[in-house]
């Protein structure tokens, strides 16, 4: 392992793991509250039981989008709906966030008021209490603008509690909706690229409701919501936790046509972009349909059925393409950068 | 060798063209295949616009290759 | 805004019906070779880092009967660019006060010591662009001097060709040049003794600009059948299936399926501008060793903007090409990863030594992570 930070192992995929493996859960020996959900399950929220029927979820991210505001939303929407979201996957209501922002000497306070004001829209909207926080500034140059880190917890009933680990032989794989929205935008921003006819934004949105819903159908065993490392890093989590092997069809997944364009311009996997508003969902073979007729009449209009766990194994993904031809799908090695070749 | 992308000439000025690639629109250089007119189909790599495309030449390979294969293979396409 | 034609093309060229078509033929073509020559191999070759992400990205080995090896020969940027070069555009980043500009796909790639990622996190001024003119205005927008890393084949070198003949380039910005020629690489490999192969699938975009007629030295020469085709995943079986009816009569011949963008001549005005700007050398190839006349170098006319001479990087120790290590007959597809000694070994995708191991579509790499060229996937059937 190299013996300095870099970029890449901030990227989300297999750099990422190995630096959380080999530097922090080798050294932390107290991981977990109980029987619960700790850091060696590194499931989108930790879980600590409480006495009686409920549990408690627990999840901390930190937020350093550039550009800050974007189309579809900025940093502030981004960090509460992307904790909210953290802890929705779980089966948990979120019901309170803390949040921490440092921010550069010289930001502009319109800026800051701005983004405290998507930040409480999301809270108002989602009825999640924003009850305390820390704020810090750097000297010039020492930050880049601002980074937000936001910690939230919610409230799971135990028979509704969601694990990554719980993909079983037969389950069909569900994603809510178009994937690889938010890092396509942020994407086409960096490349100073243009969508014209029609509008490329983030779909960066809480997804609370959506997981509620599937929920009170039953059957979902396992749920992820696709940020940095996409769809592919999500698929490979739950594959590798829960000991399967997962199949999916290139032509079932659900990609808006400028996601495809600038994917085919920039020779980057779509399954590599970050999705801020989507889950992906292992559910029991029999009620897919029935779940995906739900998510299609309460708004999510390309939810689709892409793929099936096929068997007990080491936790591959395979992709069928459209030629029928077959691969493995990896999470991205490093930081997702455009290339010629 | 290369990631060539297929697109769409819209606007042409002084050595740059913008082209549209199904609703995304990239500035990109003329240097190369400088008689590119709006409408034409040019592929586009690293920036550039390195050759154009003839959609009458994609669609007369491909439907000679439906005809071939239809009376090999017996199934219609 | 209804289907664009572009997108129109597309999709004909993805279409799985014709597909499926395309692969019922090959799989009799091969039967009849199988019978005819006692073939039990059938090895087709394409030189072309893009055509090995089409063949990898849409499963195309794994459509094809296990007759056929699909050999990614010397054709993308990252596998053959040795290297001594990416340690001097390391050291240029790291020891001179210069921005360092890549196209991704170089940006990961480690020298002897370390990446331009690495010499990036050690404080390096490195940035990636997506094109030459993107590099061209980030050179514009920085104050300090600008150094291009310029990779790649026949296709990318006509456009710095044309900045620079059309004296376009910003006063603070030089190139370190590391360009390379697929035609003349090919011609020296073929030439090689007991090279196994049956087929070539030649390079679509190169060949916009060298045009096919560049290829025919292989069916005229060398007795080889070739076809010059295109991206999309019907195109390569459209080649393959080609050359499978070129070998069955008999007759080796070039093939032109990418008319929709090559002609016989190719871009003129493109190859002008590459004579005028750049001589040709020979050069050393990752993996491989040196092969005559086939690289690039800045003329004399140029050396104002030549990196090398600005900064006179002398790279005395470099890498390449590790004892035992089997990378030039992998490329050649005179051996299998599984026949080098250090494959998964010393080389593996987190420590890649050679060539081949180094891209993430190198034959090496993928045969690391996919166990083989096909996995005996149990799903594949369904």
């Amino acid at each position: 392992m190299s013996s300095i930070i870099t970029l890449a192992h901030g990227s989300g995929g297999i750099k990422t793991g190995e630096l959380i493996n080999k530097v922090i859960r080798s050294i932390i020996s107290f991981k977990k509250v109980s029987s619960g959900v700790g850091l060696d399950d590194l499931d989108d929220s930790a879980i600590i039981p409480l006495n009686g029927e409920m549990l408690l979820a627990l999840t901390i991210d930190s937020y350093t989008v550039k550009p800050i505001f974007f189309p579809g939303g900025d940093i502030g929407k981004l960090a509460i709906t992307g904790t909210i979201n953290d802890l929705a996957v779980m089966g948990a209501l979120p019901i309170a966030i803390v949040d921490s922002i440092v921010v550069e000497e010289g930001f502009s306070i319109d800026n800051l008021r701005r983004i405290v004001q998507s930040m409480n829209e999301v809270s108002v909207k989602e009825g999640v209490a924003i009850v305390g926080g820390d704020f810090k500034v750097m000297p010039k140059g020492n930050v880049d603008e601002i980074v937000i880190t936001t910690a939230g917890i919610g409230l799971v009933r135990k028979n509704e509690l969601v694990l990554d680990s719980g993909a079983k032989v037969g389950d069909k794989v569900i994603v809510t909706g178009t994937i690889g929205e938010h890092g396509a935008t942020i994407l086409a921003m960096q490349l100073e690229l243009e969508a014209t006819d029609f509008n490329l934004l983030s779909d960066c949105s809480p997804i609370t409701k959506v997981i509620r819903e599937v929920l009170s159908i039953g059957g979902l065993h396992a749920a992820k919501d696709p940020t940095r490392g996409g769809l592919a890093t999500a698929l490979n989590d739950i594959a590798k936790k829960s000991q399967v092997n997962i199949v999916i069809r290139e032509r079932d997944i659900p990609i808006s046509r400028g996601v495809r364009a600038i994917c085919e311009l920039t020779g980057i996997d779509p399954l590599h972009l970050a999705c801020e508003g989507r889950a992906v969902m292992v559910v029991d073979g029999e009620v897919a349909e029935t779940i995906i007729n739900k998510l299609r009449n309460i708004g999510c209009s390309d939810a689709s059925i892409i793929g099936e766990v096929t068997e007990e194994g080491e936790g591959l993904v395979f992709l069928k393409s459209v030629v029928g031809g077959t691969r493995i799908i990896d999470p991205p090695r490093g930081e997702v950068v455009p290339r010629i070749c | 060798m290369c990631l060539g992308v297929p697109g769409v000439v819209i606007e042409i000025e002084e050595n740059t063209a913008v082209v549209d690639f199904d609703g995304i629109r990239l500035r990109v250089d003329t240097f190369l295949v400088p008689d590119v007119r709006p409408g034409d189909f040019v592929i586009v790599h690293a920036g550039s616009i390195i050759a154009k495309l003839s959609e009458e030449e994609a669609m007369e390979v491909i439907s000679a290759w439906r005809e071939l294969l239809a009376a090999l293979g017996g199934e219609s396409v | 805004m209804g289907e664009s034609p572009v997108s129109r093309i597309i999709k004909a060229y993805r279409d799985p019906a014709i597909a499926k078509l395309i692969c019922n033929r090959i799989t009799e073509l091969v039967k009849t070779l199988v019978k005819k020559e006692k073939k039990e191999i059938i090895k087709i070759m394409h030189v072309c880092g893009t055509h090995e992400h089409t063949i990898t990205y849409y499963g195309i080995r794994d459509v094809l009967p296990e007759t056929i090896k699909l050999i990614a020969g010397p054709g993308c940027p990252v596998c053959i660019v040795p290297a001594r070069e990416i340690d001097e555009a390391v050291k240029i980043a790291l020891e001179h006060d210069a921005l360092v500009l890549s196209y991704g796909d170089m940006y990961r790639v480690p020298g002897s010591k370390m990446s331009l990622a690495n010499a990036r996190s050690m404080g390096g001024n490195v940035q990636v662009v997506y094109g030459f003119r993107d590099a061209v205005e980030k050179s514009r927008k920085t104050k300090g001097k600008a150094v291009f890393f310029a990779v790649g084949f026949e296709t990318t070198q006509p456009t710095i060709a044309s900045y620079v003949a059309l004296n376009k380039i910003p006063p603070n910005m030089s190139i370190l040049v590391s360009h390379r020629l697929t035609v003349p690489a090919v011609k020296y490999i073929l030439k090689q003794p007991d090279i196994p192969l049956d087929g070539i699938i030649a390079p679509g975009h190169v060949s916009t600009i060298t045009g096919a007629g560049a290829w025919s030295f292989i069916a005229e020469d060398c007795g080889l059948p070739v076809v010059v085709t295109g991206f999309e995943p019907i195109d390569v079986l459209l080649a393959v299936m080609d050359l499978l009816e070129m070998l069955v009569k008999g007759k080796p011949k070039i093939v032109n399926e990418y008319s929709r963008a090559v002609s016989w001549n190719g871009n003129v005005r493109a190859k002008e501008y590459i004579l005028k700007v750049f001589k040709v050398v020979d050069a050393d190839w990752r993996g491989i060793g040196v092969l005559p006349e086939s690289g690039l170098a800045l003329r004399e006319t140029y050396s104002s903007i030549d990196a090398r001479k600005i900064f006179n990087i002398r790279i005395d120790r470099w890498i390449d090409v590790k004892p035992g290590c089997r990378c030039p007959d992998i490329i050649l597809g005179r051996a299998e990863p599984t026949d080098c000694p250090m494959f998964l070994r010393a080389c593996t995708p987190e420590k890649p030594l050679g060539a081949c191991m180094v891209s993430s579509e190198g034959t090496c790499a993928i045969w690391a992570k996919y166990g083989g060229y096909r996995r005996n996937v149990s799903i594949r059937d369904q």
